[in-house]
């Protein structure tokens, strides 16, 4: 018998045009937690489609208690004892608890193959109050919150005997209170002899849980320390490969007079008591959890959704913006998060890409001139530095980082006086990021006054001119550039006590 | 102030002029789609001698082109990946209320002309609303409720009696003709042109394939997506009603269940015309051809007497004749 | 800013109060219920002979057929499809049998219904193949089909209709025959039913055409073959509807070409009345045979109302909007009650 549950050695995968896994080496123990962790396109997640059996590598090989393995689909690997607990959670909203945690392998009568539900809705009722958690199993899936609905994916796992469960990012959209619960239930799995790997950005949760790290950057295997070998600095160079600082070469952009004032905006449901202020050339970072509702303000000031209280003032002027296109005229420009589906049309050129969000002006009385618009969509792609053919290119053939240069010069297209950046380095890899932030940081200098939502804490404390912290809907905290660190974020984002709020 | 970069990348420049490829130029549905014309007609030909003359061809054209109005908005919503299924029955309510207006209610003929056209408009209206105040209902669900709702108020209006005996004039649309050219072929290109500026040459169309492509990313981008849709559903309505007057005019006389399962007819041409059913692709010169396409198989067929309820199977194998094709890889087609 | 404190007592009382939500699906159909009941006893006071045990049984009848198609249609709405051809392969299943049983006299009323259930099966399967093989969207191949199948019937019609005194007393007797006092439509009804409520609920299949609706992305993940599926509830509404054009030949002793044209909407109307969501994903057996009812009554009780007959159509869509309508508002207030409840 090996020493490890599951090993994999040398594992290649490559995807058209990229490749996802260099080589890499992974090693878990029986009973042990053990932290992947790396930046976004590290190759994280292909790894661990790769370990559910979702992608077959393209070269290596896999070792389940020390005999080769290979899955060729998730059913196998389920089989075998693996189970993955994704990030983005995926069940059934409108199915019971009951049938999400048995859903592909429902328990039914030998002969007649009938469901056997009160079988199903005892043993579901026994998980989870083995997890501590008193949901009601014939509950509709839908109506949990996001936190009970990873303990249902967890209850899954378990009841699928897993050996080896994947947590996938499994605290990012919960708070301190919910992070603990999950933190207890992933130790008291491990003491049953589980095997857990834990994927996360945070590192207080991989010193809080983990007894080894591994580290990938850049689809690489970088190495694997036991937690207490390796300090944070060195954790972090191996992550980043640099140290933090030289990525965010600072430009001085003077900051001049206000330019968007918001006063006490409120949605039900989402946010409430949103205040602050920005400047002209200035950086305000809004970081907190995923959904402490950054998004949510941003699209409301965009005008994608209504607020329900409070007013936004843009030079001075209280704004009535109904749609974006309102928000545009008036000055206010926002780069969304998922420039997949939310900011690019992949299936267009990018020259089209980006005319399209001011048309009008390439355009006379409505008629297109197309000459026209050709030119000024290759000034633009050339000005922030699109690496292509040319503006015939589809943009859903760029790279990650060029597509979002091309989402970033949409919004050069409108005179703009403000522009909210949503996550602007999301699975970009790192050249591209450090030249989003040069475009950034040259926004900043031409005068606008900048938005940049995000997740990463280098980014926004490396970027940022002040920082605003979000926590369940609320601005928790208003940082000014002295006060920067992770741990004073941290705190504002997650702790269950309100923080001290702040108005700028 | 223009941006300085402190290091720049290999700077590069992009092309601006469109690249010219012969064989993409080729590979195009269209010319399937002329093909299928020729082989048609020659068809026709060979099935009666005077097929191929021009009063024949011409007069053929009178049958089929009433429909073929609705397959212009048609075309545009579906590239908008929605789809509306009750023009048909907008065509009967229009039709139907004009009837009446001029033959009950004593309004002027050239008033209940214009009455037919409102009416349209607003059945198309109330699609429109409909489908951008309730986002979660689909279209499809939408004018399907609707597509009874239309036809069952012609019901109650007319219940199942004809209504005709319009002036004489009024002829002029079903059967007139300019300088030996049927009227209706002359609106008919008036309106594929008109469609296909509007598609083509304009903002407003740029943004009806933006939806289609990706209505999210279309909103983010300053479109008004709700405003589109509803100005193209009112215009679905509003052809509708064109339709309605070439019908009655050609029939001399309307009743509610007239211009049933237009919808397929029309979904069909533009379907086959090369209007992708998922949306952000196809031209309108394709659905012209697609027009003539069933127009002249259609008439062909009446030609040696085949029943005109058979015909409802051509219909529908060229409607999945056109959604499957594409989807097989062997000839790469692009549409 | 108001400081509010997070503590398990206040957790406790929203979950329950969302459980009291969840409660509301009951509710629908008990209102339908209630609705029901209150336009019989309406038209009961209009016209007495309503509730008489002769027409009442007679509504029963009418409302076998809508709701045998109504719960095949169910399922097809579940995975978010639609099917707009059943009125065809129900008038061409019955439309062909007719004409077997017409020439050859000899043929058993049972051997009548397995034919007819073959050819609507054989239908059904097409249009899953299209739709789940070839990936054509549901509207489009059933829009195909129905037009295909129509234009069948009328061929086999030749536009002939089949009557009567041309269909053997046994065929006819599939319909009209009764045991123990109850109509055999009734009976069938009540067994497909069953059927289905053991299909939906208790086996592994049903549960994954929820599945499927609910999250057709998760449903890969588990490993769910989707198109296993699609085909499957398309064939079972193929099948259903074959059987439906047996059941309707022989109850209305009449085969002709334009036999139940348009007779899908009803379907889909009884459907979205009993709250088969649109989006897919959900849609209880109870509530579509609620709705069947409704219609059903309504079918019946319009014409004792002196209704005249033309307003039926314009009378159906405006049901079938309203409700449409009013579903996708109750669901925004269940929403919209949500969000309030959310703490910030």
């Amino acid at each position: 018998m090996s020493e490890y549950v599951l090993e994999l050695k040398g594992i290649t995968k490559r995807f058209p045009g990229v490749t996802a896994l260099n080589r890499v080496h992974f090693k878990l123990r029986k009973g042990e937690i053990h932290a992947l962790m790396g930046e976004n396109g590290a190759g994280k997640s292909t790894f661990i489609k790769v370990i559910t059996g979702v992608h077959a590598p393209d070269e290596g090989e896999i070792f389940l208690d020390g005999k080769p393995i290979a899955f060729s689909n998730p059913t196998e690997a389920q089989a075998a004892g693996i189970a993955a607990i994704y990030q983005h959670v995926t069940n059934y909203p409108d199915l019971s608890v009951t049938e999400n945690i048995f859903m592909g392998h429902e328990k039914v009568h030998p002969k007649t193959k009938r469901l056997l539900w009160k079988d199903m809705y005892r043993e579901a009722k026994a998980i989870l109050k083995q997890l501590g958690s008193s949901i009601d199993p014939k509950r509709e899936m839908g109506t949990l919150s996001v936190a009970q609905q990873q303990i249902i994916e967890i209850a899954k796992a378990i009841s699928t005997n897993a050996r080896i469960i994947i947590m996938d990012e499994p605290t990012a959209a919960l708070t301190a209170r919910e992070s603990e619960d999950l933190y207890r239930i992933a130790e008291s799995l491990r003491d049953q002899g589980t095997s857990i790997i834990f994927i996360s950005h945070r590192f207080e949760d991989m010193y809080r849980l983990a007894s080894r790290v591994t580290v990938f950057r850049d689809a690489n295997y970088i190495g694997s320390w036991d937690v207490d070998e390796i300090t944070n600095d060195q954790l972090i160079v191996a992550m980043v490969g640099r140290e933090i600082t030289q990525v965010f070469p600072h430009k001085k952009h003077p900051i001049g007079e206000e330019v968007l004032r918001v006063e006490n905006l409120g949605k039900i449901g989402y946010f409430a008591d949103i205040s602050f202020s920005l400047r002209r050339g200035e950086i305000l970072g809004l970081t907190g959890l995923v959904g402490a509702g950054r998004t949510e303000v941003c699209e409301a000031l965009f005008g994608i959704t209504k607020y329900d209280t409070g007013s936004v003032h843009l030079k001075g002027q209280r704004l009535a913006v109904r749609r974006p296109k309102d928000a545009m005229k008036l000055g206010i420009g926002y780069l969304p998060e998922d420039r997949q589906k939310q900011g690019l049309i992949l299936q267009w050129g990018i020259g089209r890409n980006i005319t399209l969000p001011a048309l009008e002006r390439f355009s006379n009385k409505g008629w297109l001139t197309e000459k026209n618009e050709a030119q000024l969509a290759r000034q633009l792609a050339e000005k922030v530095h699109v690496k292509a053919k040319s503006i015939f290119d589809l943009a859903g053939s760029l790279s990650g980082g060029n597509q979002q240069k091309v989402a970033v010069a949409k919004l050069l297209t409108a005179g703009l006086d403000v522009i909210i950046l949503d996550e602007p380095t999301k699975g970009v890899d790192i050249g591209a990021k450090s030249a989003i932030y040069e475009i950034i940081q040259d926004l900043a200098m031409q005068g606008y006054g900048i938005i940049m939502v995000s997740s990463e804490m280098p980014e926004v404390i490396g970027m940022s001119d002040r920082i605003a912290v979000m926590r369940e809907g609320r601005i928790t905290r208003m940082l000014q550039k002295e006060e920067f660190s992770q741990e004073a974020i941290l705190e504002a984002a997650m702790s269950e006590a309100p923080g001290k709020t702040k108005a700028g | 102030m223009e941006p300085k970069t402190i290091q720049p990348y290999t700077q590069r420049t992009l092309e601006a002029d469109r690249p010219f490829s012969a064989k993409q130029f080729f590979l195009q549905w269209e010319w399937l789609l002329a093909f299928i014309l020729i082989g048609v007609i020659a068809l026709n030909t060979s099935l009666s001698p005077y097929f191929l003359n021009i009063s024949s061809l011409r007069d053929a054209t009178m049958v089929f082109l009433d429909k073929a109005f609705i397959v212009f908005p048609m075309a545009l919503i579906m590239i908008m990946r929605d789809i509306d299924i009750s023009v048909g029955s907008t065509v009967a309510l229009s039709s139907v209320v004009m009837a009446v207006a001029y033959n009950s209610l004593g309004v002027p003929m050239g008033a209940a002309v214009v009455i037919c056209l409102i009416v349209g408009a607003l059945c198309g209206l109330m699609n429109g609303l409909l489908i951008v105040k309730f986002k979660e209902l689909s279209a499809v669900i939408i004018t399907l409720a609707t597509m009874i709702l239309y036809r069952g108020i012609a019901y109650i209006i007319l219940e199942d009696q004809a209504s005709g005996s319009f002036p004489e004039w009024f002829g002029f649309f079903g059967w007139g003709y300019v300088y030996g050219i049927p009227f209706i072929l002359i609106l008919f290109i008036l309106a594929a042109l008109l469609f296909g500026l509007l598609l083509h040459k304009t903002t407003f169309g740029r943004h009806i394939y933006a939806i289609g492509h990706n209505d999210v990313a279309s909103r983010f981008s300053g479109v008004n997506v709700d405003r589109t849709k509803v100005i193209v559903f009112t215009l679905a309505g509003l052809m509708a009603a064109v339709t309605a007057i070439f019908l009655a005019s050609r029939m001399g006389s309307t009743r509610p269940n007239i211009a049933n399962m237009y919808e397929l007819d029309v979904i069909a041409m533009a379907a086959l015309g090369g209007i992708s059913t998922a949306g952000g692709k196809g031209r309108l010169i394709g659905t012209v051809i697609a027009v003539f396409i069933v127009g002249y198989l259609q008439y062909g067929l009446g030609l040696i007497n085949i029943p005109s309820q058979t015909l409802l199977i051509v219909v529908g194998a060229l409607l999945l004749f056109a959604v499957i094709v594409p989807k097989l890889n062997i000839p790469r087609f692009k549409k | 800013m108001a400081v509010h404190t997070a503590n398990a007592p206040a957790a406790e009382s929203a979950a329950k109060k969302e459980s009291k939500l969840a409660g509301l699906a009951k509710f629908r159909e008990l209102g339908l219920l209630a609705f029901i009941l209150l336009l019989a006893i309406g038209v009961q006071i209009r016209n007495p002979s309503f509730l008489t045990i002769e027409n009442v049984m007679d509504m029963a009848t009418n409302t076998a057929i809508l709701s045998i198609l109504a719960v095949g249609m169910m399922l097809v709405l579940v995975t978010r499809g639609i099917d707009l051809s059943i009125g065809a392969t129900l008038a061409l299943s019955g439309m062909l049998v007719a004409q077997i049983v017409s020439a050859s006299a000899g043929f058993s009323p049972l051997l009548a219904v397995i034919t007819g259930i073959g050819i609507g099966t054989v239908c059904g399967l097409v249009i899953g193949g299209l739709v789940a093989w070839l990936g054509v969207l549901p509207i489009i191949a059933t829009l195909a089909m129905m037009n295909i199948y129509r234009g069948f019937t009328y061929m086999a019609s030749d536009g002939k209709w089949i009557s009567s005194y041309q269909m053997p007393e046994s065929f006819v007797g599939i319909a009209t025959s009764s045991v123990l006092g109850i109509n055999t439509l009734i009976l069938i009804a009540l067994f497909i039913y069953i059927a289905a409520y053991y299909f939906i609920g208790h086996t592994r299949t049903g549960r994954q055409i929820y599945a499927v609706g609910s999250n057709p992305e998760s449903a890969k993940v588990t490993g769910i073959n989707e198109k296993k599926i699609l085909i499957l509830v398309y064939t079972l509404m193929g099948g259903l509807s074959g059987l439906c054009g047996v059941l309707w030949v022989s109850k209305f002793a009449s085969a002709q070409g334009d036999t139940a044209s348009g007779y899908e909407l009803s379907v889909i109307a009884a459907c979205i009345l009993g709250g088969v969501s649109i989006a897919g994903g959900s849609g209880k057996l109870s509530g579509v045979i609620l709705g069947a009812v409704l219609i059903g009554i309504l079918n019946n009780a319009l014409p004792m109302m002196d209704v005249s007959p033309f307003w039926q159509k314009g009378i159906e869509g405006t049901i079938i909007l309203g409700a449409v309508l009013l579903n996708a508002a109750v669901k925004r207030g269940v929403e919209r009650n949500h969000l309030l409840r959310r703490r910030i």
